[in-house]
């Protein structure tokens, strides 16, 4: 679920960025690259624990599929958190450059 | 338990080596490539293409690293790994790095080659392109 969960943040985020090309300005590629990245480690994990369990893995406990449901939410909050401080601090718009020197003139 | 270190590893070697790559690029200037009728154009740097996998690496292990945290694999207090305080954790522990964790910097980066290869054609086929766009 967690890996799903993944995948399909990674897909929109790329499509959000390949809308938004060429202005770069919002750094969506640092968010897509991270979910991919992200997608690929799980599933590594997800082949390995599918050779543990074998068909199994595709139906977990009802509690599990939850448990993973709420990961996955907490991974694209986390990797949305890790994006806005980048997008912040980088400040491609200067807006946070432009409120700070604003405040500066006072 | 610890299959992120690897990844983790691999992007603090392949972040040193894009600094590294980075600073001798901007010593030699950017390379331009020429098609048949004199049409030139700019190649994507390699320390830019290399900045592709680091961010793969680093956003991967990233967020794996929350997962073990959420797992309780990962502690905020000495040894930090869980696995790391009994001998026969910290074994299948080693175990878990040298397979999974392998695997998973592995598959990142041949993804990357892949996209390395991708690109260099889509870059071919863009110089060929130019004499039929004019």
């Amino acid at each position: 679920m967690t890996l799903l969960v993944t995948v399909f943040a990674a897909a929109i985020t790329t499509a959000m960025w390949y809308k938004r090309q060429p202005d770069g300005s919002m750094k969506l590629g640092i968010l897509s690259w991270m979910f991919w990245g992200a997608s690929l480690m799980w599933l590594i994990d997800a082949i390995f624990e599918y050779a543990e369990l074998g068909a199994a893995y595709f139906t977990p406990e009802p509690a599990d599929m939850l448990n993973d449901l709420f990961l996955g939410l907490s991974v694209i909050a986390l990797a949305l958190i890790i994006w806005i401080v980048i997008l912040l601090i980088w400040d491609p718009k200067g807006v946070i450059k432009a409120k700070l020197l604003k405040k500066k003139e006072q | 338990m610890a299959c992120f270190l690897v990844p983790m590893t691999e992007a603090i070697v392949t972040t040193i080596a894009q600094k590294v790559i980075e600073s001798k690029e901007k010593k030699t200037g950017m390379k331009t490539v020429t098609s048949a009728d004199g049409f030139t154009m700019e190649k994507t740097p390699f320390s830019k293409k290399l900045g592709w996998l680091n961010k793969m690496l680093w956003g991967g292990s990233a967020l794996l690293a929350f997962e073990h945290v959420w797992h309780g694999e990962v502690v905020p207090y000495f040894p930090f790994l869980t696995a790391a305080s009994d001998p026969a954790d910290a074994a299948e522990m080693l175990h878990e790095m040298g397979t999974a964790g392998v695997a998973m910097a592995a598959i990142v980066t041949v993804v990357w080659i892949g996209m390395l290869l991708v690109s260099k054609s889509l870059e071919k086929r863009a110089l060929k392109a130019i004499p039929e766009a004019k």
